[in-house]
């Protein structure tokens, strides 16, 4: 089936190239080889091309390699070698979507990722580039270069913040030596957010007017101007500067929290960095109004980032053919064609160049990370990964290190033999396998076959690969549901039953035309279990109770699980029935292990795996193994103890869930708790066999049945594998040290996941443990076994390849903050179970404080020390940074419940890169005119940003809200809910009325599309200006002060700056 | 010498008049006034105990009987006590204590006399209103473990018996097999059962927790069962029929066979233990003290758990004699101790327990056999139960008497006061002891001794229990000529329509002076019921002792009996004489000796299980048939008669019935089968031999219509192979090695070493008149 797919590409794509190569050929020929025929393909490209050579050539001599293409014959048998070359899937996306010579953007935007663009001073930068001369000579400190010489156009920048100090910050010595232009607007006109020339903006950045306390005189270079020196109030911060009760700056007085404890000396005397207290809600004794600080618009705002690589990426396809670039940013739509390497909604990776040595990568303390989302599944306009299948043999696997076959393998002494690119072991080619290879050394049906040319596929596996050398059978579906007073009383009983109903007729399969496998059984539980025998032969269900929880079994093997189409009549009766049987119950107390037990010993008995869906109300206090106390204890919050909170009560649950995996018996747990339920402990299971935990806290039915079910419908439909086992493999040089996710591990090696679904990732940092080369770059695979919904065994595999570098700059553009965010915090909540929460969130800034200084000391032209320099690539690391140390789990108000934290802790750990995206920084979007079908821009996330006058829809991945200004327009209002009148608006709403008006329309299709994306439903929730519950909503407003404490981004980023400028001196 | 005779027939009448009034039958109907002679006598006196014999001409009464008011005696006004009508006072004949008459029977004079003072009423029955009426109940635990077929029989069978059971019964269902369930009866809708796991052993109180019975709030310290508290919550499982039987007839109608799959080479899993447990907790925990009747059906033995017999390997088979007596029998002492345990606690709480076993194979009988003979349950043992054996016996539990009620009685309690010369040894039967201490225990023990009472869970109308007394009026004290002693039996019991009531009956008999008296004692002897008691006895020992020990006790007290009544000069085997009143005793011996209950040979453990538990407890006419069974002879010769147990009633010309009580053999000679494979019963000038054939058949049926448990029928004839039936039942006269020196042609040679009546009765003599002895 897929070479069919494949083969018209191919054909087309060949022609394409060819005539790239004629036009533009002349030069280029000789020194580049073909494969880069992507660059080629348009005449700009050779422009980046020279002066990214730095990049790319690296991967020179890789392709060759592989490919083996001689430069002699390639001259002579053009056609020839540009069909082989052409037929690689590498060129397929470029030339097959522009038309070759006349079109430059998609070329500027391929190469976005590399710093170019970026430089370009032209307020064109993207049509300018190809016509300037390559800036080519020293890409390797690129930044600190360009800050140099446009120094025009900076200082206004700066100044805008500071001149209008001296009412506070009269005595300050340094200040003075300020330039005091006050151009505040054209400050703005640069870096506002909407502003066209954001790139620019962002490359100047780096000097952010970071005043020198100390020595104010070194820092004079060119920018000191900037900042402004010591002010006597809060002395230690020169950054805020004053610009004292400045009309254009209406911030909020954001008293500089840094300055206060550390009173009036001079110097940074203490490197440390007192969390809490020092952001802490500021008690603002110091006559904070007047202070003027800096300006918020001239910090890097991630609207502006996002905004950009929007309008560059996403127009044109990536294509992964090209090592070490980097993709388009998670909030980007685009669209993916896999060339070689996985695709980024597969794996995403912190950086695209990787340190060559252990000792660089120690340095740039840049963690090495792939997020990988193996199952995901991907737009309808991307093909899923074909599926391959090498006979009964198995598929074809390195000797020595079992890597599967993949374009990395290259095949040697005429096709007989191949030899791993992960540790170059030789390796006999099976003689049903065997191919000629081709002039350049490749195989003839390298493009018909997608192990050869893909960076995802699947292999069938065969029975070696099962358990027990048997083929597995199609796994079950448990439904596990509390019947106890609160669960009844709640509603939860009566919507669950109803739902399955017809819930069950949706139960995943491949093939969509066909029913599903999935057999279905059914548990009541309240502190006994009732299991039901619904075997389509009986006229009524059979219930049969176990009260023995002490030592679960499973009561009956006939007719527990069955299919839902043989038996629907008795399963729909027992639904109808269960909430009518319970309706009077009175027992309170529950049991939770021995459910899981039950569920594990019913697919024991069946000896299949599959996923228990336990729908539990209360904390299990009922006498049976797994039994719980309540140990919520406010009072251990923020002391060193706090980390027992997360810690499970028992060992029970992590043997429990060892069994679990070792059956491939996933759980996913729906809480519906009306006090504290132990999410910590109950979490274990759900949290180690590769399940979800939801939670509803004080669930009803009105206000949260649509969220429930919608999860549930998900939940249950999603596609998803059982019994799944992973293995990431690399080339010699580094490997996987340490995993992110839901799942368990045995040993070091393999991630076993009872169950993968599509939205769940598992993260990976890796380590050296030997030296990287340059020339072969670095690969990695990731293989996952898994059983699919229909019962086949499958191995689905990801390859990808990044770049080396023995430059540290390198490095540094070819990073991908989000991915770096989503690592840390990764890292950092799971520290949380052995760390005191203080000491992860000083690990976690000391960190970004030793990357961001490593570049300054390392990539950046020397420059003032005041100033704030940071790399293109990470210059939101601080505001992102922020988020993860202001989130709840690290930084809890006081209304922030331990199970709330560690609810939050588990679900960030699957996080795929775009949901950790929105969830620490969520989207904010201002309904003004929404028309057409693009999505208004959003808003940097402050209160300041809101205006009184707007409706505003904030995502947070989990939540969404409409806030409504209280002077909001009338039409506005009844464009939205009906009523023109802002008292009128029910903020107990959940939905929006469906008016038939245009705004209300295209705002519910935002509203749902908005929903489809995220893995988990999220609720509307109305929040009116000056209400109570505006409190949760500015809790979202990122960029602000936190009530809990939190910094603002301003001040957070005067703190970095301290930090590295501790560092560095 | 005729004075003698008369006395024989006057001994005989008095006998039978005694069983019919009272459903007492003693050893020796004169009593040896003192200890040392009554023990020179041999046999003990002793009686067998008919508590429920059925007197249809008995109406109760329906007041409460009259006590003696002492303490520790309690005895019940009885015919036999001095009345002093003016006075109103009474003697209590027991402890002499005299009593005032209670103000009810102030109207009372001689010739006004109250039922119990009448001497025809020496057994009498009260009515007493105790409390509210509890209801009877059936508990079915029934093994799923079955082939399809044998389910199926079952299923019927049950189902039909809810139309048996009285419609106020309560009726519990508890299925087993690899798990057990026991069924919520009251449920509308969804089935609902609590299952267990079978192979965890769980206390009364987890049980009765984990089936909801117990209200946490409300549970005794120390565990002690609380009372069942919510009609509604016990009512869950035991249901009464009228209310049920629809729902209970879907849910037996469903039962499918035990689901867990059976790997090849395996038993099926079969949890009988735990069912069994959770069956007695069940009820102890809801209704102690309450007649109920746990009905167990199984189609093998159990295979897990606590009280497994087995394990479920094919290839190790049940344990047999052989492995007993080497000590290899890995399950039995464990399992034994299990089942003892649960049946001494079904015991305590009056409730029985009945074991209906049908299986090619054993299924354990030997070791659950405490529970049916401690409880007086029943024990009923087949092939199938898809055959009629099985599906009439257990119809014939709910059997009806005259009055329409049923033949079953509950939670009785055997009390027995005796006159100071004689004392309580103990009992043999189903029965348990309830450790009453009194005035009259003895301290030999017999038996189930050292008590008073005794508690028998459940009664029929044939329950018989044999008691063993001991004289202890020493030599030295004579009593007084005409002196008399009396047993006062009290028998208190849930009639089958739910009233308690008081059965009381006081016998007397004559002491006698051994030495001068000794020719009355010895006519005063019944053999009959001394057979049985000693075979009582013997099955007693049985159970605790080698098969030959018990064997050579019983020859060496036949021996003494002989030496101490028979006739005959020493040393001359030729001389010796028995009286008639002795004379069939010996041969009851030699029968018991061959008989199933002390001979394992040929026997199954489970079969000797089987045996005993019928033997203890039947009343003398089937005990006797059990020891010496009863054949019948059929020819043109004349009407149809009695013949001697001897192979040389086998006759080619004739047509045997057997009735061995477990079976009922009809045994067609030679020439007959002949005539009957040529069909000339289809010959209308033949018949004469049709009817013939037709008599033994239907004397046979008429037996089959009232024996409990219902007996193997078996159809033979001269040379077919279950013609073993009758073969090794039959005294041995003619054997292969004898054959030719009779030189007859009567009869049929038997193949067979066992000795003879003949050769043993010889010995006999020959060690009777021995002066060595």
């Amino acid at each position: 089936m897929h070479p069919l797919c494949f083969k018209p590409v191919v054909i087309a794509v060949r022609f394409s190239t060819n005539q790239a190569y004629s036009q533009y050929a002349q030069g280029d020929i000789q020194n580049g080889p073909p494969p880069m025929d992507h660059s080629m393909a348009q005449p700009p490209v050779c422009q980046p091309y020279s002066h990214g050579a730095m990049n790319l050539s690296g991967p020179h001599p890789s392709y060759p390699q592989q490919y083996g293409v001689q430069p002699s014959m390639q001259q002579m048998t053009n056609q020839m070698s540009g069909m082989q070359v052409g037929s690689g899937p590498l060129t397929s996306a470029g030339p097959g979507y522009a038309p070759p010579p006349s079109s430059e953007p998609p070329i500027s935007a391929a190469y976005s990722a590399a710093a170019p663009p970026s430089y370009t001073q032209a307020p064109h930068p993207v049509s300018g580039a190809p016509s300037q001369p390559p800036p080519p000579s020293e890409p390797a400190a690129p930044q600190p270069y360009y800050d140099g010489p446009p120094p025009s156009q900076q200082p206004p920048f700066p100044s805008s913040s500071l001149d209008n100090s001296p009412s506070h910050l009269a005595p300050s010595p340094a200040q003075q030596t300020f330039p005091n232009s006050a151009p505040p607007p054209v400050s703005q006109a640069l870096y506002s957010g909407p502003l066209p020339p954001p790139d620019l903006a962002l490359s100047h950045l780096p000097c952010i007017p970071c005043p020198v306390p100390c020595r104010p005189a070194p820092s004079q270079p060119g920018p000191p101007h900037f900042h402004s020196g010591p002010l006597p109030n809060a002395p230690c911060h020169p950054l805020y500067v004053p610009a004292a009760g400045q009309p254009p700056f209406p911030l909020a007085p954001c008293s500089s929290a840094f300055g206060q404890p550390r009173g009036p000396q001079p110097g940074y005397a203490g490197p440390q960095y007192p969390g809490q207290q020092n952001y802490g809600a500021v008690p603002a004794p110091t006559p904070a109004p007047t202070q003027k600080r800096l300006d918020p618009d001239s910090i890097p705002s991630p609207i502006q980032v996002i905004e950009d690589d929007r309008a560059n990426k996403s127009s044109e396809p990536f294509t992964t053919g090209v090592k070490g670039q980097t993709p388009p940013l998670v909030t980007t739509n685009f669209q993916v064609k896999d060339q070689g390497n996985a695709s980024p909604r597969f794996v995403r990776c912190t950086a695209y160049n990787i340190p060559c040595t252990a000792d660089m990568a120690k340095q740039s303390q840049v963690p090495l990370a792939a997020v990988i989302k193996p199952l995901a599944m991907l737009p309808p306009d991307e093909t899923r990964p074909y599926m391959v299948d090498h006979g009964e043999a198995g598929p074809i696997r390195c000797n020595r290190c079992k890597a599967y076959m993949c374009p990395y393998m290259q095949f040697i002494e005429g096709g007989r033999r191949f030899q791993c690119g992960f540790c170059s072991c030789v390796t006999d080619v099976p003689p049903h396998y065997f191919q000629h290879l081709d002039h350049t050394g490749k195989r003839v049906d390298c493009c018909d076959r997608p192990e050869l040319s893909l960076g995802s596929y699947e292999f069938v596996a065969t029975v070696d690969y099962c358990k027990n050398n048997k083929l597995p059978q199609p796994p079950s579906f448990i439904f596990f549901i509390d019947v106890s007073y609160n669960a009844v009383k709640s509603g939860m009983v009566n919507i669950v039953c109803q739902e399955l109903k017809t819930l069950l007729d949706y139960l995943p399969r491949e093939n969509p035309e066909a029913d599903s496998v999935v057999r279905v059984g059914f548990v009541t539980y309240n502190k006994v279990l009732h299991f039901y025998n619904v075997k389509s032969s009986l006229a009524q269900p059979q219930m049969m109770v176990v009260s023995d929880v002490s030592d679960m079994f499973l009561p009956l093997l006939d007719g527990f699980l069955v299919n839902v189409n043989d038996s629907r009549m008795v399963i729909e009766s027992l639904l109808d029935q269960i909430p009518e049987m319970f309706a009077d119950t009175r027992e309170t107390e529950t049991v939770f292990g021995p459910v899981i037990q039950a569920g594990l010993e019913a697919l024991k008995a069946a000896d299949c795996a599959g996923k228990l869906f336990l729908f539990h109300s209360s904390l299990p206090i009922a006498e049976a193994p797994g039994k719980l106390k309540n140990r919520e204890d406010k009072k251990l919050v923020g002391t060193d103890k706090e980390k027992s909170l997360f810690q499970p009560q028992s060992g029970f649950y992590s043997n429990l869930s060892k069994e679990c995996v070792a059956q491939g018996c996933c759980v996913d747990l729906f809480l519906f708790p009306n006090q504290y339920v132990d999410v910590a402990t109950l979490g274990v299971v759900p949290v180690s066999t590769g399940g979800s935990v939801y939670k509803y806290t004080y669930f009803q039915a009105e206000m949260d049945r649509e969220r429930f079910l919608n999860d549930l419908r998900r939940d249950v439909q999603k596609p998803m594998g059982f019994d799944a086992v992973m293995r990431v493999r690399t080339s010699t040089g580094i490997r996987a040290t340490d995993f992110f996710g839901s799942f368990f591990m045995s040993n070091t090696t393999d991630v076993e996941l009872a169950g993968l679904d599509c939205d769940k990732t598992v993260t990976v940092e890796f380590r050296h443990d030997d030296k990287l080369s340059e020339d072969t770059g670095a690969l990695m695979q990731c293989a996952v076994l898994y059983t699919s919904c229909s019962g086949q065994r499958r191995l689905r595999v990801h390859n990808m390849a990044v770049n080396c570098c023995s430059q540290l700059a390198d490095l540094y553009r070819n990073c991908e903050t989000d991915t770096i965010i989503n690592f840390f915090s990764k890292y950092a909540y799971r520290s949380l179970l052995n760390t005191p929460t203080k000491t992860v969130r000083d690990t976690l800034v000391n960190q970004c404080a030793q990357i961001l200084a490593c570049y300054r000391k390392n990539c950046a032209s020397p420059s003032s020390a005041g100033q704030l320099i940071l790399p293109e690539c990470m210059k939101l690391l601080p505001v992102y940074l922020n988020c993860v140390l202001k989130s709840d789990v690290l930084q809890p108000g006081a209304d922030v419940s331990v199970d709330d934290r560690a609810y939050l802790r588990q679900l960030l750990s699957c996080m795929d890169v775009s949901e950790s995206h929105v969830f620490f920084y969520p989207r904010l979007l201002p309904l003004v005119k929404l028309d057409g079908g693009s999505l208004p821009m959003a808003v940097r996330n402050s209160e300041e940003r809101l205006s009184k006058g707007g409706v505003y829809l904030l995502e947070t991945g989990l939540y969404l809200f409409l806030w409504v200004g209280a002077n909001a327009q009338q039409e506005l209002l009844s464009n939205i809910f009906g009523t023109p009148t802002f008292s009128q608006i029910d903020p107990n709403m959940t939905s929006l009325p469906e008016l038939d008006n245009p705004f209300s329309q295209r705002l519910r299709e935002i509203i749902d599309s908005f929903r489809s994306q995220r893995s988990r439903y999220m609720k509307l929730m109305v929040v009116k200006q000056e209400d109570k519950a505006e409190l949760i909503f500015k809790h979202f407003l990122c960029e602000d002060k936190s009530a809990s404490g939190g910094a603002s981004y301003v001040d957070f980023l005067c703190h970095m700056h301290k930090e590295i400028r501790q560092l560095l001196s | 010498m005729r004075e003698w005779r008369v006395a024989m027939a006057t001994y005989q009448e008095f006998i039978q008049q005694n069983e019919d009034r009272d459903g007492v039958r003693f050893s020796w109907n004169l009593w040896p006034s003192s200890r040392l002679e009554a023990t020179r006598l041999v046999v003990p006196v002793s009686c067998l105990f008919t508590p429920l014999k059925e007197r249809p001409d008995l109406p109760p009464v329906q007041y409460e009987p009259v006590l003696c008011s002492r303490a520790n005696c309690k005895a019940v006004l009885n015919p036999l006590c001095q009345v002093d009508y003016r006075a109103k006072i009474w003697a209590c004949n027991f402890c002499f204590q005299r009593n005032p008459f209670p103000p009810s029977y102030a109207g009372i004079s001689d010739v006004n006399q109250p039922a119990e003072l009448m001497p025809q009423f020496s057994t009498i029955e009260y009515i007493v209103q105790r409390g509210p009426p509890n209801p009877l109940i059936f508990l079915y635990v029934v093994d799923t473990c079955l082939e399809e077929e044998d389910l199926q029989a079952l299923k019927e069978s049950l189902q039909m018996s809810l139309s048996l059971l009285p419609p106020n019964a309560l009726v519990g269902l508890i299925t087993f097999g690899r798990m057990v369930q026991v069924h919520e009866l009251s449920c509308e809708g969804i089935a609902k059962s609590y299952v267990f796991r079978g192979t965890k052993e769980l206390s009364s109180k987890q049980i009765q927790e984990m089936l909801g019975l117990t209200n946490p709030s409300a549970t005794g310290p120390q565990g002690r069962p609380a009372a069942p508290q919510d009609p509604a919550v016990t009512c869950r499982f035991l249901q009464p029929v009228h209310k049920v039987d629809m729902n209970l007839t879907d849910l037996l109608g469903e039962l499918q066979r035990d689901p867990w799959p059976v790997p090849q080479g395996k038993r099926p899993l079969r949890s009988t233990g735990i069912a069994l447990s959770i069956a007695v907790g069940l009820l102890e925990g809801t209704f102690p003290n309450t007649g109920a009747r746990v009905m167990m059906f199984m189609g093998g033995p159990p295979t897990q758990g606590p009280g497994m017999v087995v394990g479920d390997e094919l290839k190790t088979p049940i344990r047999s004699w052989h492995d007993i007596t080497k000590d290899n029998a890995r399950h039995l002492k464990k399992a034994t101790k299990y089942y003892d345990a649960l049946a001494n606690r079904a015991a305590s709480n009056g409730h029985s327990i009945d074991i209906y076993a049908c299986a090619l194979d054993q299924t354990g009988l030997l070791e659950m056999k405490c529970l049916s003979n401690l409880t007086g349950g029943h024990i009923a043992m087949g092939d199938s139960f898809n055959t009629s054996l099985f599906k009439q016996t257990f119809q014939r539990v709910f059997s009806k008497d005259h009055n329409g009620e049923f033949r079953m009685a509950f939670g009785g309690t055997l009390e027995v006061s005796t006159s100071r010369e004689l004392k309580v040894s103990g009992a043999i039967g189903p029965c348990v002891s309830l450790n009453a201490k009194g005035p009259c225990i003895s301290e030999n023990e017999v038996g189930v001794g050292g008590t008073t009472q005794w508690k028998i869970c459940s009664l029929s109308p044939s329950t018989t229990l044999a008691l063993y007394f001991e004289v202890v009026n020493q030599h030295n004290a004579p009593i007084p000529q005409g002196g008399r002693g009396a047993v006062q039996f009290v028998t208190q019991y849930q009639h089958s329509n739910t009233q308690r009531r008081i059965r009381v009956t006081t016998v007397a008999r004559n002491w006698a002076d051994a030495q001068s008296q000794i020719q009355h004692i010895e006519s005063s002897f019944d053999q009959e019921a001394s057979a049985v008691i000693m075979a009582r006895l013997g099955v007693f020992r049985a159970e605790s002792e080698e098969g030959p020990d018990v064997l050579r006790w019983l020859d060496r007290q036949l021996i003494r009996l002989c030496q101490k009544f028979g006739q005959f000069n020493k040393d001359d085997p030729t001389s010796f004489k028995l009286s008639e009143s002795l004379s069939l005793y010996p041969q009851f011996m030699f029968h018991l000796r061959r008989s199933p209950f002390l001979q394992v040979f040929n026997n199954s453990p489970d079969e000797c299980s089987y045996y005993r538990h019928h033997f203890v407890c039947q009343n003398l006419t089937q005990s006797l048939i059990m020891i010496q069974p009863i054949l019948y002879s059929y020819s043109f010769h004349g009407p149809p008669e009695p013949v001697l147990l001897d192979s040389g009633s086998i006759l080619p010309d004739r047509i045997l019935l057997m009735d061995t009580f477990f079976q009922l053999v009809i045994y067609h000679g030679e020439t007959i089968a002949q005539w009957r494979k040529a069909g000339y019963q289809e010959q209308p000038e033949y018949e004469n031999f049709k009817h013939l054939l037709v008599a033994p058949v239907d004397d046979a049926q008429e037996i089959l219509q009232t024996r409990f448990p219902m007996p193997r029928y078996i159809d033979t004839e001269h040379g077919g192979s279950q013609a073993r039936f009758l073969l090794s039942k039959v005294n041995p006269s003619q054997t292969h090695n004898n054959l030719y020196s009779w030189g007859q042609e009567t009869g049929a040679p038997i193949l067979t070493d066992d000795v003879s009546l003949q050769v043993f009765m010889d010995h006999l003599k020959k060690l009777a008149v021995s002066s060595a002895a």
